[in-house]
């Protein structure tokens, strides 16, 4: 049996609004070639990337790839690839065919290989193979390629570039590192080419290169070697000397991978939860996306509470519940065996208490929600594309369950209506220009029992988006 | 095992989201309350610090908090000058040009320069005796590790100077137990308990500073025994559906929803529970697993770790 779609949050309005959200991202992911997915740490970047690929190789065809950092094997195993490596693999027929679906086009994914990126760059723009390998062997080259944290930032966006540059997909998805901040990834490249071509670079190794300290430098070097020991400058300049041979090379690529990012065929989508601290994040992020002129195709709303949590008749009903629970266990415990744990207490205690328990719960469930709704308003107000992914418990574990989440990205999952109590994920994604979120006032679990000082007749049921915004 | 407010230094890391901000900001405050002169500090400056205490920027010279309490954020730059001036007597920087920007510049790439100025500044304050405790906001996962290897890389690295010097006093101080500690926080939730495993090993073989305690986080409370659960099925039944919706006097779906909401909560309860048994059963059980429940009410700023301190407080007594 169905529901009014109105219960959900998502009424005429809101399935026009959904129409129109899968329109525009099938106009998106047709018309763009790159999809940077960006956000805070934790939200399920990995998880929204892959969604998204699943779903544009499925339903737009051509040839998908999807670039992930995370070196999870769930991902992998998901994909029913094995395992990830800086070449990427296709996706078997076998898995689209356990999910139910005849793709249109091809699923590829691969893993970002921070160490095996970097020695490929080197390989590329080391003058010849010699100087390649005294790079390559150099332990601060080892250091570098793994800790360098920003490095990180350049190569994920690096790998993006000469996978574009080898026009082998038609379009390529890229899940980024969680960098300290998300904007850091937008200036790598930058950062790289000016590393390059610093002055202070060659002015600091000019002196190990002519032996001859200049004026300019002494000062330096004089404090320098005293604090750091000569030797380890030395080791750090000749390191630096090596890493001159590939200036050139390195600074072009990086304009030119600043110049992708910038360029109509790339678009970012920004990831989030609707908590107050990612949300922050997320805002930030937008705005530096539209102070750089990027251009920001959508923002996804990761494990978002089902809407049936800021729905006010249900929040009355679980209100009432609570206040009846003790007249509601009498009536209902009345045909229950008796609790075989403490057999000489009624079972209608137990029943009391499950409901009470059932009424607190759905209270504290309600506040996080209306938090999370009013993040939303915030969130889409910023942006006119926004979609929500529902909260789901169990984990994304084969590629029907990431064919589920692009489904909510889609917006279009509501072909066949279900109870959200019995679908593993909820269909509660709302888009700007959709219902106004409810907004409860901000209350602490405690008051909600005495809300409703008299138990209102029927709640009545919503049955146009509206009504849910309807004064108690 | 010292107890977790006596150390001198404590890193408090883990994956990107799980709250360590708020858990570092928790432990900082229980100490000052305790009387303990104690040091926060943000080692990747954000602003989060700032956001935890309700209070204005919080800068590399620090913010006084309460009478036992400061709060600062890591500036690496401004670590130098400090260390320049004070360590090597280099009179002022103003004089030796572009020394700092230099530097900053071979920090970028030079392995473990920033890491050790961040570190080194933390123990400098132990060393100087300012502070009882410094609670450090630490980088996530990603990078705490180079964080904390960096004085043992750079030891080996550079043999001669006063860098050299310098590194053996602080690893004196990160390699004592009884002194310095990590505190690692995760969530109930697969990644982060997956992160936490992992960095907890990463920290044993590559670090010098020993695992004081793991936090797991936003723990959600326990809806119903094994007994009262079969009640709760029970009364998702059609039939009882029916019975309540008669007795409220509403629609029947609305209270398939209110149900459905707890089976939510309890499935959501029951997956986190199997984190923390695997989180439980891959971390050494000498460390201690402490739990913080899930705020359901605001989830950030003073009052939460408001709250995170006293959940803290009643976890370190028990």
């Amino acid at each position: 049996m169905s529901r009014p779609e109105s219960r959900l949050g998502s009424g005429s309005g809101d399935s026009r609004a959904a129409q129109d959200r899968t329109r525009h991202l099938e106009q998106l992911l047709s018309a763009k070639e790159i999809v940077v997915a960006c956000g805070p740490g934790g939200v399920g970047k990995t998880t929204i990337s892959a969604s998204l690929a699943a779903t544009a190789a499925t339903r737009l065809g051509g040839r998908v790839l999807v670039l992930t950092v995370d070196p999870a094997r769930r991902l992998a195993d998901a994909l029913g690839v094995g395992g990830l490596g800086n070449v990427a693999r296709r996706v078997p027929e076998e898995a689209f065919a356990e999910a139910g679906v005849r793709p249109k086009g091809e699923l590829y994914a691969a893993m970002l290989d921070m160490s095996e990126s970097w020695d490929a760059l080197v390989r590329r723009y080391a003058p010849d193979t010699e100087t390649a390998n005294k790079i390559l062997s150099n332990p601060l080259y080892r250091n570098i390629s793994r800790r360098f944290a920003q490095g990180h930032d350049y190569i994920a966006m690096e790998r993006l570039y000469e996978l574009h540059e080898d026009g082998e997909y038609d379009l390529l998805i890229v899940d980024t590192p969680p960098s300290m901040n998300a904007l850091d990834l937008l200036d790598a490249p930058g950062r790289m080419a000016e590393f390059f071509s610093s002055r202070l670079l060659r002015w600091l190794i000019v002196p190990y290169r002519s032996r001859l300290v200049t004026l300019a430098s002494r000062p330096f070097y004089q404090v320098a070697d005293r604090i750091l020991g000569s030797q380890f400058l030395e080791d750090l300049a000749g390191f630096f000397i090596l890493l001159q041979t590939m200036r050139d090379g390195f600074v072009a690529r990086a304009e030119a991978v600043n110049r992708l990012l910038r360029d109509v065929r790339t678009t970012f989508v920004v990831v989030t939860t609707l908590e107050a601290v990612p949300a922050i994040e997320a805002e930030r992020l937008i705005e530096s996306l539209k102070d750089r002129h990027l251009h920001l195709g959508l923002l996804v709303c990761n494990k978002v509470l089902p809407g049936a949590f800021s729905d006010p008749p249900v929040g009355r009903t679980a209100e009432l519940l609570g206040q009846h629970a003790g007249e509601l266990a009498m009536s209902l415990s009345s045909d229950l065996p008796p609790d075989p744990a403490s057999k000489n207490r009624p079972p209608s205690e137990m029943v009391g208490r499950v409901l009470d328990e059932v009424a607190r719960s759905f209270a504290n469930f309600r506040l996080v929600a209306t938090r999370e709704a009013e993040l939303l308003r915030e969130l889409s107000a910023a942006h006119e594309v926004t979609a929500t992914v529902p909260y789901h418990a169990g984990h994304v574990t084969d590629l029907g369950g990431l064919l589920d989440v692009g489904a909510k990205i889609w917006g279009d999952d509501a072909e066949e209506p279900q109870r959200w109590s019995e679908v593993r994920v909820d269909r509660s994604a709302r888009v700007r220009g959709g219902p106004a979120p409810a907004r409860a006032g901000r209350r602490g679990p405690d008051d909600v029992p005495q809300r409703e000082k008299e138990p209102s007749a029927k709640p009545v049921r919503a049955s146009t988006d509206d009504e849910l915004s309807e004064p108690r | 095992m010292p107890e977790l407010l006596a150390h001198q230094l404590l890193f408090v890391t883990g994956k990107g989201g799980v709250g360590k901000t708020t858990v570092a900001a928790a432990i900082a405050l229980l100490a000052s309350e305790q009387g303990r002169r104690t040091l926060v500090c943000e080692a990747e400056p954000k602003g989060d610090l700032a956001r935890a205490y309700e209070c204005g920027p919080t800068p590399f010279s620090g913010r006084r908090i309460s009478d036992d309490l400061v709060a600062m954020s890591m500036d690496t730059e401004a670590s130098l000058r400090e260390y320049l001036r004070v360590v090597a007597k280099v009179p002022t920087i103003g004089h030796i040009g572009p020394v700092a920007r230099a530097f900053d510049f071979v920090a970028t790439a030079a392995p473990g320069i920033r890491e050790i100025l961040t570190v080194g500044k933390l123990c400098f304050e132990i060393r100087a005796g300012r502070y009882d405790l410094v609670v450090v906001d630490a980088s996530s996962t990603g990078n705490v590790v180079g964080q904390l290897a960096a004085p043992t890389g750079i030891n080996e690295l550079i043999r001669v100077g006063v860098v050299r010097s310098q590194t053996d006093w602080i690893l004196d101080i990160l390699g004592d137990p009884v002194r310095t500690g990590a505190v690692l926080v995760t969530t109930p939730e697969e990644m982060p308990v997956t992160e936490a495993v992992d960095l907890a090993s990463r920290l044993a073989s590559e670090t010098p500073v020993h695992l004081a305690c793991v936090v797991a986080n936003r723990v959600l409370p326990e809806l119903f025994g094994r007994s009262e659960e079969q009640v709760f099925n029970e009364l998702t039944r059609p039939a009882r559906l029916d019975q309540i919706a008669g007795e409220l006097g509403c629609a029947r779906e609305l209270v398939e929803d209110v149900l459905a909401a707890a089976r939510l909560a309890v499935t959501v309860r029951r997956d986190g529970v199997g984190h923390l048994e695997r989180l439980r059963a891959e971390i050494s059980s000498d460390v201690p697993l402490l739990y913080l429940p899930y705020l359901f009410a605001r989830s950030y700023g003073l009052r939460a770790v408001r709250q995170v301190a006293n959940a803290l407080s009643e976890e370190l007594v028990t």
